[in-house]
């Protein structure tokens, strides 16, 4: 698919409570701009997110879905997102094999003093997104248009 | 009768496709299933017994009833389309098309299944004679005759040719359709196969099951049996032996969310082998795996034949002869009620 | 077998077990069915060949419900998936004995029609396979008649057991993640090509999450009724595939290979390739790992080191 200047890519992005979301806060207040395609949902921990989150926003229409936690070392419980990382590597890996274009998956660590990086990263994502076009192998038919 | 070269077979196909859906078995992945024709498909009529049977053409395991969206502050309601299009389904074999007419009694009675009704009336089957019957096949045993199957067409299959009778007047007008592709000949080959199947018929291991037993008037007396609590055992609760059977009609019916496209009311088929069949909301009245398994015995051999006029809702395709994954099966069932009653 | 059948009728006559888990014999060789046995007389149809697939550790969820012991008998690899039960804590080992029983590679009849026999009305279990069918006799060698499982054998070595009875031969000739890297190779269009063939057989009967004794979760989270679509319809869309992703993700570091799931499909869909996938990623990020190799052992997934590769290593190349 070329690349639509109309095409606007929804996001998902699972922010964790303590750092990550705190970034987008900080992001906001600090009046960093980044795309309105971004949709946050609030999760208390990167490990939290079961593969099946992901895997659901594609199903129901997500064209990329960004997982956001704190740095490794940094998690408000100590190893949460030690365990997010590994299976996170698996899905990804998976969805890979299965001959599913990587990049619409993305990991980032945004500290809660890092709007500056939350802000860039979701401009990335987003360009990234809208150059790989609307997503069509992760979705469900009955969701299109 | 009439005949058609093997070669000429893909011509046919794409007459009769080019004209309507055309539903045959074909071979995906190394499995062969009925699906639509398409210039690239690969057709394969000698697999005996395609995984699932021809069900889906008139039942299909998941289709959508009704669409509710919301329009300004009203909420729209907007029923699927009833099939209105004539299709053709290909190479049903002779327990497969007695399995339709189980389901006609389900769908087709009142109150009368409008989805069902409509793709009955629009598809037109052209049955296909088994040359070479497989050791699990019991089909005699419910009165079926694999050699002649009901149809709207009939064919047989011979090593150079597909031999062609039309029994209805569906049938004669898909004749029609493709009678430049048809020549005329003698029945000779046909009743050479006719008897080669008849002799084989005679060696099939299941040539003697004896339904003995097994009527509307059993219920008790079989639903009590203390030898479901052996039989049961080894079920692993998968649908298996349900979704490839040609007389389950049970379904569910759900509802998907799709976001901007409304709430599509949808129905599956359903298997009284899982845990949430007939889930209500007081719960579920099964509740243990021995009551699940013996539902689906009891009701193609006792239930339905209770309620219509003594005609058993099992076939003898020996799908689940097959593909059991613990090797059970209606078959173990029969006999061992015939050993236990001995 | 006639060892076996009478060790087991031995323990149960003397009190050590309260019943015996193993096969009953079918209508034939091919198709014995997993059983328990409580009596002598019930015995009688005891049986063991190499037509026994049936990887009977899950059934011994349910058994260790019951009073008393239960004789288990279990193959080679059955016992990894014994032993992984038993560090889930999912079953008692003081409620089992366990007699490892020896295997020669398994062998199915699936294998025995698709070398293009019909009709098949007897087989013997001995190599070659002897078949008689109703379109005349014929001979099956047995390898080829074998498990696709077998050919990629995790030894002839019993993890946990209390007696061994019976010989067990090596059966691998196949690397065990050559398919695995076959796909691996394929650009995304073929593999995505390759794997929405195989899933859109899929008809949800889910006989491969049912027999998994790596499933063993009271009520599985496809069975909840909170989701609008279900585990049994069938949509030919994402939804088979999402199955399929988060079925093998659930035994992800758990899963021990046992190949009951391809045994079962039947749509023949090698849905080994999924959890062996996943196994080959969890060796090279993580160290090598055999789930039930060992009790004690912490699973890749339950465990993490700080110098873990980040995601992005996907998309830079891939697990290789």
């Amino acid at each position: 698919m070329s690349v639509n200047e109309e095409f606007r890519p929804k996001i998902v992005a699972f922010c964790c409570n303590w750092c990550s979301y705190a970034g987008a806060d900080l992001a906001g207040s600090s009046r960093l701009a980044y795309p309105a395609d971004v949709k946050i949902i609030r999760v208390p921990c990167s490990c939290r997110v079961n593969p099946m989150f992901i895997l659901r926003a594609f199903e129901k229409g997500a064209d990329g879905v960004i997982l956001c936690g704190c740095h490794p070392g940094d998690c408000h419980y100590s190893t949460g997102n030690y365990y997010a990382r590994r299976r996170m590597t698996l899905l990804f890996s998976m969805l890979d094999f299965m001959g599913v274009e990587n990049g619409r998956t993305r990991v980032e660590w945004v500290s809660a003093a890092e709007g500056v990086k939350f802000s860039t990263v979701m401009n990335d994502f987003v360009e990234k997104i809208r150059s790989l076009g609307e997503n069509v192998r992760l979705g469900d038919l009955r969701c299109k248009n | 009768m009439k005949r058609i070269a093997l070669e000429n077979l893909p011509k046919l196909y794409a007459v009769i496709g080019q004209k309507q859906s055309l539903i045959l078995p074909i071979k995906t992945a190394g499995k062969t299933n009925f699906g639509l024709w398409t210039e690239t498909a690969d057709v394969d009529l000698q697999t005996l017994k395609t995984v699932k049977s021809a069900k889906d053409a008139f039942f299909p395991q998941s289709e959508t009833l009704y669409t509710c969206y919301q329009e300004g502050k009203a909420i729209k309601i907007q029923p699927e389309d009833l099939e209105n299009e004539d299709f053709v389904v290909f190479g049903i074999k002779a327990c497969d098309v007695r399995g339709i007419k189980v389901l006609d009694q389900v769908f087709l009675s009142d109150p009368v299944d409008s989805f069902y009704a409509a793709r009955r009336k629009h598809g037109t089957i052209v049955a296909l004679a088994c040359g070479q019957p497989e050791s699990s096949c019991f089909c005699h045993v419910f009165g079926i005759d694999c050699k002649e199957p009901e149809g709207d067409v009939v064919t047989w299959l011979t090593a150079d040719y597909l031999y062609w009778k039309s029994v209805t007047e569906k049938g004669e007008a898909l004749t029609a359709l493709v009678a430049e592709l048809l020549q005329d000949c003698d029945g000779k080959a046909v009743d050479a196969q006719k008897a080669s199947i008849a002799s084989i018929m005679e060696k099939l291991p299941y040539a003697n099951l004896s339904l003995d037993g097994w009527n509307g008037d059993a219920l008790t007396e079989k639903f009590n049996s203390p030898i479901w609590e052996q039989l049961y055992k080894p079920c692993l609760a998968c649908g298996t032996c349900t979704f490839v059977c040609p007389t389950c009609q049970c379904y569910d019916i759900r509802d998907y969310d799709t976001g901007k496209n409304g709430i599509q009311r949808y129905r599956c088929w359903d298997s009284c082998m899982y845990s949430d069949f007939t889930m209500m909301a007081h719960g579920n009245n099964r509740t243990s795996q021995l009551q699940r398994f013996r539902q689906r015995f009891m009701h193609k051999l006792v239930y339905f034949p209770a309620n219509n006029n003594g005609m058993y809702s099992c076939v003898g395709c020996g799908r689940c002869v097959d593909k059991c994954p613990s090797h059970l099966n209606i078959v173990k069932v029969i006999k061992a009620f015939g050993k236990e009653e001995a | 077998m006639q060892e076996l059948k009478a060790r087991a009728l031995e323990l149960l006559k003397n009190g050590t077990v309260q019943r015996v888990l193993g096969w009953r014999i079918g209508e034939n060789t091919y198709d014995p069915e997993p059983a328990f046995f409580d009596s002598e007389e019930a015995m009688k149809d005891f049986v063991y060949n190499n037509f026994c697939a049936a990887n009977l550790s899950k059934y011994m969820i349910e058994a260790c419900k019951l009073e008393g012991k239960t004789l288990v008998c279990l193959k080679p690899c059955d016992s990894y998936s014994f032993n992984q039960l038993l560090s889930e804590h999912r079953i008692d080992r003081e409620k089992a004995y366990i007699i490892g029983v020896g295997c020669k590679g398994k062998l199915s009849i699936e294998k025995v029609s698709q070398a293009g026999v019909k009709g098949i009305l007897s087989v013997t279990d001995t190599d070659p396979l002897q078949v008689t069918t109703l379109y005349g006799d014929t001979t099956v060698a047995y390898k080829d008649a074998m498990l696709s499982r077998c050919h990629v054998c995790k030894g002839k070595d019993h993890v946990v057991y209390d007696e061994l009875i019976g010989e067990s031969e090596d059966t691998v000739d196949a690397d065990r993640f050559a398919e695995v890297a076959a796909i691996e190779a394929m650009s995304p269009e073929e593999k995505f090509a390759f794997f929405q063939a195989e899933l859109s057989k899929c008809i949800r009967c889910n006989a491969c999450r049912n027999v998994c004794p790596a499933c063993s979760c009271r009520k599985c989270v496809f069975d909840s009724n909170k989701f609008d679509s279900t585990q049994k319809a069938n949509v030919d869309s994402f939804e088979e595939k999402m199955f399929h992703i988060i079925r093998a993700f659930h035994v992800a570091g758990r899963c021990t290979d046992c190949g009951e799931c391809s045994r079962v499909c039947p749509q023949g869909i090698p849905l080994h390739l999924f959890n062996r996938k996943f196994i080959k990623d969890i060796n090279n990020l993580y160290g090598e790992y055999q789930a039930g190799a060992d009790v004690e052992a912490k699973g890749p997934l339950t465990s993490f080191t700080t110098e873990d590769a980040e995601p992005s290593v996907v998309s830079q190349g891939g697990i290789r």
